[in-house]
């Protein structure tokens, strides 16, 4: 697997698309720092940008690089490789780059601009912390969708809904649900509907970070436990961690049974 | 230091007492008089009683006359949890110099450290009170000092617990430079007027850093507040200022760093939120002004619950609250203006500093979490800034005339000393 | 070899195939031919291990295929369309393929000599015309020493020269004594080159044996019209 993951790599990092991507990502950090020259404000202008477009970009990329290297894909099944390698091993190696690309496109200004001496660091890490595990498990998902969808233009169209869904729909839902329920405890409700989105997920994980103070203002006991102690933000790790596992075995599972 | 309040009060006793040779009784173990209590027995009006360092154990001691009370290189008065340990009754006693422990804890007395009742002239300096249960308590006393004094309580609970500097029915009382931590409330004043608080730094106190009841005309300047339950809590009470302060971490359910209940003709100047669940909470105060202010960082900037009219809230700056601004229905009668709003969005063409477009600090989120606070889990997802966008636009539960019609463009640098 | 036994695939509601039974000996040129449709690149794959079957087996040297993938070692494959990850090199891409087979014996250098590829040795594959891309391909599939190698469609896109230089390959590699499969829609080259043939029709082998033999079967002079004479049997 690490084979193919380091050709895919290799390959991906020379693509035009990896330098769009990093130099997107610089120019942002760039344009956040230096014309806003406020560090928290650019902290915060980019949670969102993270937390929507890193998806969206993971899931377009993921879908688009799967149905570009079929062939190729067909080329290596052929080879006395296990089918599983070559599926993780493309994944990863797609994930892992676009991971760089937003870690070092977005480190770069904000190291420059002397991150390491500003209290936001933290902030900043987990952010790109959060960047890099959205990169991952939404690439994941492309490549589920994509592999159970030999139609590409179904494919790109599950894909971009997925999105959608997890980054606006899924929110909207949520609020309708916890505003006709308003009447019942709801707070592990809504720290579970939490967990079940990665968006929603790394939200939370950041929100512990910006908004702590906010968020310490509710009064169940449950959401107390949840954003006062260190069991937050480690639960939010755990359940990112297998919102990269799962999807990914369910590469592997599908991967193991598919005819191509 | 030390030397020179002596002098004055030499001074003083020299001035105004009909013993012109006023004395000084000096206490330690080896010395003819070896207990406080002794020593003040034989002092006479304008004596001076020197306690040389060591451990007195010794509670219920009963100031009657107005004398200075000294002690050399911090002596100890241990009560022994007895009771009461100093009750001052006289004007112009001094008390300057002590560490003072062990007070007795009784649920129907509130015994303290040291309790000056019906006195005026006094001044309270230098002390450290630890194991107490209330510190120090001015009762109906008038035109004295509480000065750099430190307090060390251990309250856990609001039940058990008393205040460090207790105000009740006092006027003209100057309290300065203390460091009062860890007891209910760090300084507490009801039915008191004309009180200076200043310099003193409150924290990790179980209720709130500085208590307000039915007190007017208060000067509340350079203090800092910190981590307490609540920073500030003003109730009842009109003619205040409250100046330069830092009031910051006051984290949690029920906290916020400074709570304005009933509160008239008051000015919030200068002061800076830092990191509080809530930065100031009002509810039916009218003509207020907020000016010059920092909200940095809190959960809400000014959380308005209803009944308030007239305030103006003018030239503070507004950064990174999770919440700048939160309103319990749809009516205002309060001024938003020339403030800096870092959420601000507008742009300024003709580039005079102040944004073209008017600020909404209200936003429809607030709102939905005042109503279900279980969905602040939501906060900052897209789908709540298309709401809050379109709430902006077309105004429909929050109140439409409440904005910033000048919003600056740049923060506003304000002096703090 | 090869065995096959009572292989059955469907896709969805689709039967590919029905029931193959089929046994290649060791040596020789197998040509697998048929109508679009009639299964030929679903059994290749399924031999390749990339079309899992519903029912039935595959033994290559009595060993089953299932759960197994370390055989396609002894494979030489050259796919049908070939795309390549287009930002490597046409080395980079060579060496990776020897690196992933971690097998040794190769020939890479003579091949490219063969089809005159060193110009385009430091070009990324995205650059790379059709035919050079073929080219290519049959460097990857050739430069093993296996004794099974699977050829799709392997004439296409190639000029004259190349096409010559391929046959020649093909022979010479059937010299060595391996078992080459074919499947090819260029009858004239198939008729040159097979030993035996396979007639897939309709998910079934409808006809399995040496060209000559198919002649006397259909009662036809000669190759082109043996195979029309078949579908045109078939389709009336």
């Amino acid at each position: 697997m690490l084979k193919i993951l380091k050709y895919s790599f290799y390959d991906l990092m020379r693509s035009r698309w990896s330098y769009v991507y990093f130099l997107f990502y610089l120019l942002l950090g760039v344009v956040l720092l230096f014309l806003n020259n406020d560090l928290s404000k650019a902290v915060i202008t980019l949670m969102n940008v993270i937390i929507i477009l890193v998806p969206l970009i993971g899931t377009i990329f993921g879908v688009m690089y799967y149905y570009n290297s079929r062939e190729f894909t067909e080329l290596l099944l052929a080879q006395p490789v296990k089918r599983s390698s070559i599926f993780l091993g493309q994944y990863f190696g797609v994930a892992t780059s676009l991971a760089l690309s937003l870690v070092i496109g977005l480190g770069m200004p904000f190291v420059f601009y002397g991150i390491f001496n500003s209290n936001a660091i933290w902030d900043f890490s987990l952010l790109l912390i959060t960047g890099a595990f959205l990169t991952f498990i939404f690439t994941a998902l492309a490549f589920v969708i994509a592999l159970s969808n030999e139609n590409k233009i179904k494919g790109f169209g599950y894909a971009i809904l997925l999105w959608l869904f997890m980054a606006v729909i899924y929110d909207g839902l949520f609020l309708m649900s916890l505003l006709y329920f308003e009447d019942y405890p709801l707070d592990k409700f809504s720290l579970v509907a939490t967990m079940l989105n990665p968006v929603d997920l790394s939200r939370v994980l950041i929100l512990l970070k910006l908004d702590i103070s906010a968020l310490l203002g509710y009064t169940g006991a449950v959401f107390q436990q949840f954003f006062g102690t260190n069991f937050g933000l480690i639960l939010s790790f755990v359940m990112l961690v297998f919102w990269v596992v799962i999807p990914t075995f369910f590469i592997w599972r599908i991967a193991k049974r598919k005819d191509f | 230091m030390k030397n020179k309040f002596y002098i004055l009060f030499l001074l003083i006793g020299f001035l105004s007492v009909t013993n012109l040779w006023s004395k000084t009784i000096t206490v330690c173990a080896t010395c003819p008089v070896k207990s406080i209590n002794e020593a003040i027995l034989q002092a006479e009006e304008g004596d001076t009683v020197l306690v040389k360092k060591g451990i007195y154990k010794e509670a219920n001691i009963k100031i009657e006359k107005g004398i200075t009370l000294i002690g050399e290189n911090m002596p100890t008065i241990d009560g022994e949890e007895k009771g009461e340990i100093i009750t001052i009754g006289a004007d112009n006693v001094t008390l300057d110099g002590f560490k003072i422990i062990n007070v007795g804890l009784s649920y129907t007395t509130d015994y303290a450290s040291v309790r000056v009742v019906n006195s005026s002239g006094f001044t309270i300096q230098n002390l450290e009170l630890e194991k107490l249960f209330f510190g120090i308590y001015l009762q109906k006393a008038s035109n004295g000092k509480v000065l750099n004094n430190k307090v060390r309580g251990e309250a856990v609970t609001e039940f058990n617990s008393g205040n460090a500097v207790h105000l009740w029915y006092c006027k003209n009382v100057e309290v300065r430079g203390n460091d009062v931590q860890n007891v209910r409330d760090g300084i507490y004043l009801e039915f008191s007027d004309n009180i200076t608080i200043k310099d003193n730094l409150s924290k990790n106190n179980v209720r709130y850093g500085l208590h307000f009841m039915f007190s007017n005309n208060n000067f509340v300047i350079n203090n800092i507040f910190e981590t307490n339950g609540a920073g500030i809590a003003l109730m009842f009470s009109k003619f205040m200022d409250v100046e330069n302060n830092i009031i910051q971490k006051n984290w949690g359910t029920a906290a916020y760093g400074l709570l304005l209940k009933e509160v008239n003709d008051a000015h919030i100047k200068n002061n800076l939120f830092f990191e509080n669940t809530v930065g100031i909470t009002v509810e039916g105060s009218n003509r207020l002004e907020y000016a010059n202010n920092d909200f940095t960082s809190n959960g809400y900037a000014i959380k308005v619950k209803g009944a308030c009219y007239e305030n103006r809230v003018i030239d503070n700056n507004f950064l990174y609250n999770s919440f700048d601004i939160s309103y319990n229905g749809r009516i205002n009668d309060n001024k938003f203006n020339n403030n800096y709003w870092s959420n601000y969005t507008g742009y300024d063409l003709d580039k005079n500093g102040i944004g073209d477009v008017a600020y909404r600090p209200v936003k429809l989120f607030s709102y939905i979490v005042n109503r279900t606070p279980e969905t602040i889990i939501l906060m900052r997802s897209l789908f709540i800034d298309i709401i809050d966008f379109s709430e902006k636009v077309s105004p429909v539960f929050t109140p439409d005339d409440l904005m910033d019609e000048n919003p600056r463009m740049k923060q506003i640098n304000h002096d703090r000393n | 070899m090869i065995e096959i036994k009572d292989l059955h695939k469907k896709f969805g509601k689709n039967e590919v195939l029905k029931g193959i039974d089929l046994s290649i000996k060791e040596g020789g040129i197998f040509s697998i031919l048929g109508p679009n449709g009639s299964g030929k690149t679903t059994l290749i794959k399924a031999i390749l291990g990339m079309v899992l079957p519903d029912s039935g087996e595959i033994f290559i040297n009595e060993k089953s295929l299932k759960n197994n993938f370390k055989y396609r070692e002894k494979i030489d494959y050259l796919p049908q369309i070939a795309n390549f990850p287009g930002n490597l090199k046409v080395n980079e891409l060579i060496d990776m393929i020897k690196d992933l087979r971690a097998s040794e014996a190769t020939k890479d250098e003579e091949l490219i000599e063969l089809f005159k590829l060193q110009p385009f040795l430091n070009k990324r594959l995205v650059n790379l015309s059709g035919g050079t891309k073929q080219k290519v391909n049959l460097v990857l599939t050739f430069m093993f020493d296996s004794p099974l190698i699977i050829l799709d469609e392997p004439t296409s896109g190639l000029d004259p020269i190349s096409h010559l230089r391929l046959k020649n390959l093909i022979f010479a590699e059937k010299e060595k004594g391996k078992t080459i499969l074919v499947t090819s829609h260029i009858l004239s080259f198939v008729e040159e080159i097979a030993d035996e043939i396979v007639f897939l029709l309709e998910g079934k082998i409808y006809f399995k044996g040496s060209i000559p033999e198919l002649k006397s079967k259909t009662e036809q002079p000669d190759f082109e019209h043996a195979i029309a004479s078949i579908l045109s049997a078939s389709y009336a």
